[in-house]
């Protein structure tokens, strides 16, 4: 007998092309700054040339007089429109300090960028020009770029606060203190580093954009923005401005990229809103790009003091960990938990019982605020652990996969409890290593090494690998309660059978560039048996989409996504009791397939989705007490994180002569579980690998002693473009995960996690022959010829 | 990234551009491609109140043999000198470096004649046209000069060109058939060169311009002094930086662009030399 699967294909996990495509790549989809609004006041932020000064005057009135210009307004003007400061949704620790921060500055500026007064004009030319006519008196005070001068409080910035430490936090596991000095006592190893992670800029191609909208009568607002997070935003808004929350709605049309950086509530958005309130009238703004490089957050910024112990073996007994982290002149949403967040995973993907021991101080600088950048605390983390890896590594003469093999956790120690309590639901290092190693010819390029990179070798080959845990899909509401998050981390999602059988759905998400449209209308598609294209997937304006959480984290999918799921389970579950009643049959004995319920052993008795949805609307013949439409809606608390993971090798040659690294092959094997979509994954995945090998070889924001931004522009700011990105090979390992019913995990971080310790694990051990043991991000050629330099000075002391 | 008000008017021809340009006085300036001038004047650095727009001359974009030089109107893109079947023949070191400028773009828009007038120590063509011994011939109310390379720049962004004078052609010397090199050192396969070397190598002598080793484009003649009187190759190259004056700025220190530019001379002058 054989038996056939009739059951038709599943459209999950297959290369759909994007459906959000075709507008972005024909130019037609709409930006916050192609809106038409007519009459609209065109906003422009005159920005502080200093990074700490006192102001001791504004004179708008030339500005004000000059053609085009309806009202020009410093920050002493606009004080009384504030109803609370600009919001911060995270004192990490209960005695953080935290400066009362404004739209516009008035009493000091803290960060070159920093907004002191504003000009609304008929035009944006118009408004530009005024800017210059706006006579600013400054008493500059003494700038503040050094983590470690800051932490010194030679200069405090904020003077009321009485220090530029705003809090220190720490996570020492309880029961076991002792065990971190035991272990470092007894080791055979110790490893002890300190490693620095550059500012970087988001630099989303599209940068900030606000229109606010009058509404006519009764004070109503739409805010539209260039934001990830359309629904926090509007709370934050509402409570910022004393303006009732139902009376705000706030749109996120097309949105050109945020890695983070528009994952914030920002001065431009809270004095557009208000003065259109003010003006009656619209008002918007479009940032410049050289704004962009100083008024929109930052990304990474901490010092890292790394000790690890291990025994003879290469075991590790205890992990240390101390974290300077710059949070700029202000704290913007979230900037004090972004260390925080990377903060349980510094022992990265290796089984260590309990000695633990991690503390981070944030402290304020004169220079941009900081807040997510993609990975946002776990880039971090993984860089310090899988650099500090490959140190031990050396120390103990042995190859850097072969220590990483020996810590793994084992894929039978799944689900694993850490030593910080939390549970890693899933995973498998070891295939992970395994299969990128045969993916990147490890052993080939270990044995060419052994030829090529010989006394007066002027290329030399490096590899390196880095192997990551991330944790993501934030996240489960009582595990942010207990970091003291101000928010939840569920998603909602509404799935809605139009009377034709079409379907609309609503989600919480707020996707930016990552194909949420296509990605959801699969998972529809696949649960309901219909086609993706007769999918609609409404999001991203608080009036359509009223519950959601956004788009930060990884989350999406992992949340987001398994939310929209359970709600199709929901609208099956209706439609069976329609279907039950109108096939006569009982609901158990109905099978859902294809698009139709069957009863089970009369194929000729069967009921499709469309005559149901048609049933439910026109609500004829419903079972009694049963509610016409078919409608559900779900808010899906995740019980966990999501735990993707992976190991990524990278093949480096360094011209010893010039310091120029090139990029010969880089293996990128990430487990995000069951993908809904291949090619949405690699995509994902390509990017976060560009985007983490940008800060091991290209970006860095550069400060000069005054505070003032060196590379304030695409031409200095280095950005890779697409003829400097190597050939990327991907592969995937599947270990599907067991907390959510798609199996999924969060992909939008992992490239990005992964990428930067691989390259520059791999540009270290190039230049190890020449007595290069570390060398500070990123390894521009300047960098390593100066890195070269200096061992061989050393060497010839 | 929005400029200061500025006017606007277009010429049809060499002439109309210069007696324009003569009617609104200092504060006008040719344009271009536009492609160095409106970057600066969106970032305010530059102000003109009046832009006399040359782009479509096109009577000024041409590549023609003209016996012992090639003769390279100043509005020819840098797209076409890239492609000329004329330059890859008699010049093909300076079709080769215009294929090195910026991207595509920039290649499509950008004019030689801009690049050279702009006289930016940073850009490949000027430093390539000075290596190949180029004159450049200037139009002004008065007629035509003809301005050697070696005389044409003068200081950072400064040039020999009165401000009523276009720059109409640049004459290229044949190479005969020399060989030759150009060395871009860069981050970005986009940027303009950290350190930059074009060098040429034949029978009656040679030419190596420095890009990026000074406030103009430097002719390290010490170098081809040496060879001249028999240096090896790596000898010489350590000569590469006696002419320039290097400045320090995000991507390099003084000290490690001579460091560069002693390497790149070294193997441009071997490249040439195979
Ligand atoms: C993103 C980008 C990357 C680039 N990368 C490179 C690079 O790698 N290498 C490189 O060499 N260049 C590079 N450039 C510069 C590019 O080559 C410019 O096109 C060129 O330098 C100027 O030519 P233009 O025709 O655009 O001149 P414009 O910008 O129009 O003019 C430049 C200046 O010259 C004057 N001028 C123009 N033509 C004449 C004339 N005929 N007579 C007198 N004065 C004149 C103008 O008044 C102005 O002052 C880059 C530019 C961009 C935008």
């Amino acid at each position: 007998m054989t038996v056939t699967d009739d059951r038709p294909a599943s459209v999950l996990g297959t290369r759909r092309l994007r459906k959000e495509d075709p507008a972005l790549l024909t130019g037609e989809a709409k930006y916050t700054n192609d809106l038409d609004l007519p009459g609209a006041l065109h906003l422009a932020v005159l920005r502080s040339p200093y990074a700490h000064a006192r102001i001791i005057s504004v004179d708008t009135s030339a500005a004000a007089t000059s053609p085009g210009v309806v009202a020009v307004y410093s920050g002493a003007d606009l004080a009384d429109t504030w109803g609370a400061p600009m919001p911060s949704a995270w004192a990490v620790t209960a005695d953080m300090k935290n400066p009362a921060h404004y739209p516009l500055a008035s009493g000091k500026v803290c960060y070159v960028g920093d907004g002191v007064a504003c000009v609304l004009a008929t035009s944006d030319a118009a408004a530009r020009d005024a800017l210059d006519l706006i006579d600013v008196q400054y008493e500059p005070l003494p700038a503040v770029v050094d983590l470690e001068d800051a932490l010194s409080d030679r200069v405090v910035i904020h003077e009321d606060l009485g220090t530029n430490s705003s809090y220190t936090w720490d996570l020492k596991i309880e029961g076991h203190e002792g065990q971190v000095d035991e272990a470092f006592a007894n080791a055979a190893y110790t490893v002890r580093e300190r490693f620095v992670q550059q500012r970087l800029i988001p630099m989303a191609m599209e940068p900030r954009a606000v229109a606010a909208v009058p509404q006519p009568f009764g004070g109503d607002m739409v805010l539209y923005s260039a934001t990830q997070v359309p629904h926090i935003l509007k709370v934050m808004v509402a409570l910022t401005l004393g303006i009732p929350e139902h009376q705000m709605r706030v749109i996120a049309p097309a949105v050109g990229g945020g890695f983070g950086s528009k994952l914030d509530v920002y001065a431009e958005e809270l004095l557009c809103v208000a003065l259109a309130r003010k003006h009656k009238v619209p008002v918007r703004w479009v940032e410049e790009r050289g704004e962009n490089t100083v008024a929109t957050i930052h990304g990474r910024g901490q010092i890292q003091h790394v000790e690890l112990a291990a025994d003879a073996d290469g075991k590790l007994t205890a992990v240390r960990i101390r974290i300077l982290a710059d949070m700029g002149g202000y704290q913007q949403l979230i900037t004090a938990g972004i260390p925080i967040l990377g903060a349980f995973l510094y022992a990265g993907v290796y089984d260590l019982p309990h000695a633990y021991d991690f503390s981070c101080t944030g402290v304020y600088t004169t220079l941009t605020p900081t807040d997510a950048y993609r990975g946002a605390g776990r880039p971090e983390a993984t860089y310090a652990i899988e650099r500090a890896m490959d140190v031990l590594a050396d120390q103990m003469g042995i190859d850097p996969m072969d220590l990483r093999k020996r810590n793994f956790i084992r894929k039978e120690q799944f689900p694993y409890t850490a030593f910080t309590g939390l549970t890693y639901d899933s995973g498998d290092h070891l295939a992970a290593a395994e299969m990128a190693a045969e993916l990147a010819d490890y052993a080939g390029v270990r044995a060419r090494q052994a030829t090529q990179n010989v006394p007066g070798a002027t290329k030399l080959l490096g590899i390196g690998q880095a192997s990551y845990f991330e944790m993501c899909g934030l996240a489960p509401s009582r595990v942010l309660a207990s970091l003291n998050y101000s928010a939840g981390g569920w998603e909602a999602a509404t799935v809605r059978v139009l009377p034709t059988n079409k379907v609309q759905v609503v989600t919480g998400t707020a996707p930016h560039g990552q194909g949420h449209e296509t990605a959801w209308s699969m998972i529809v598609a696949d649960r309901l048996g219909i086609s993706p294209d007769d999918v609609d997937v409404l999001h991203s304006d608080t009036a359509i989409a009223p519950l959601g959480l956004d788009t930060y984290g990884s989350r999406s999918l992992p949340v987001g996504g398994v939310a929209i799921a359970m709600a199709c389970d929901k609208v099956i579950d209706k439609a069976k009791k329609i279907a039950a009643h109108q096939l006569e049959a009982n609901e158990d004995d109905l099978d859902f397939v294809g698009g139709s319920f069957t009863v089970k052993g009369s194929p000729d008795r069967t009921m499709p989705l469309a005559a149901i949805a048609f049933e439910a609307f026109t609500a004829h013949n419903l079972p009694d007490g049963l509610e016409p439409n078919l409608e559900a809606q779900v808010t899906y608390d995740p019980p966990n994180f999501s735990w993707p993971f992976g190991t990524h090798i990278c093949t480096v040659e360094i011209d010893t002569e010039t310091g120029q690294v090139d990029v010969l092959q880089y293996v990128a094997v990430d487990d995000c579980g069951n993908q809904v979509n291949p090619l949405i994954v690699e995509g994902q995945v390509h990017g976060g690998v560009v985007q983490g090998m940008a800060q091991a070889l290209y970006e860095e924001a550069v400060y000069d002693s005054d505070g003032t931004l060196k590379n304030a522009s695409l031409a200095e700011y280095l950005v890779p473009a697409a003829s400097d990105v190597p050939n990327i090979t991907l592969g995937h390992t599947v270990t599907p995960s067991p907390t959510n019913p798609l199996g999924v995990k969060g992909i939008g971080e992992a490239g990005t996690i992964g990428s930067a310790p691989a390259v520059m694990n791999a540009v270290i051990d190039a230049l190890s022959s020449l007595g290069v043991s570390d060398m500070p991000m990123p390894a521009s050629p300047h960098n390593v010829w100066k890195a070269i330099q200096s061992a061989q000075q050393g060497a010839s002391k | 990234m929005i400029p200061a008000a500025f006017d606007y008017v277009r010429a049809g021809s060499a002439a109309e551009a210069i007696s324009l340009i003569g009617q609104h006085g200092d504060e006008a300036k040719f344009l271009a491609g536009g492609h160095s001038l409106l970057p600066l004047m969106k970032l305010r650095l530059a102000a003109p109140s009046v832009l006399v727009d040359i782009g479509r001359v096109t009577d000024l974009s041409y590549i023609r043999d003209a016996g012992d030089h090639i003769a390279i109107g100043a509005l020819t893109r840098h797209m076409d000198v890239e492609t000329s079947a004329v330059l890859k023949e008699h010049a093909p070191l300076l079709a080769h470096a215009a294929s090195h400028v910026g991207d595509p773009q920039v290649r499509h828009r950008g004019t030689i004649g801009g690049s050279i007038a702009h006289a930016d120590p940073a850009s490949d063509l000027p430093a390539t046209t000075l290596a190949l011994g180029a004159t450049y011939v200037a139009q002004g109310p008065n007629g035509t000069r003809e301005i050697a390379a070696t005389d044409f720049y003068q200081g950072f962004l400064e040039s020999a060109l009165a401000p009523d004078e276009m720059l109409t052609e640049i004459r290229v010397p044949k190479m005969g058939g020399a060989g030759w090199s150009f060395q871009k050192f860069n981050r970005r396969a986009q940027d303009w060169a950290i350190v930059g070397v074009a060098a040429w190598r034949g029978s009656n002598g040679s030419g190596v311009a420095l890009v990026n080793m000074g406030s103009t484009p430097i002719l390290a003649t010490s170098v081809s002094n040496a060879l001249a009187q028999g240096a090896s190759v790596s000898d010489a190259a350590q000569l590469a930086a006696e002419e320039a004056e290097p400045q320090s700025d995000l991507n390099a220190s003084p000290e490690y662009r001579v460091h560069l530019a002693k390497v790149l001379v070294r193997r441009a002058l071997e490249e040439a030399g195979k």
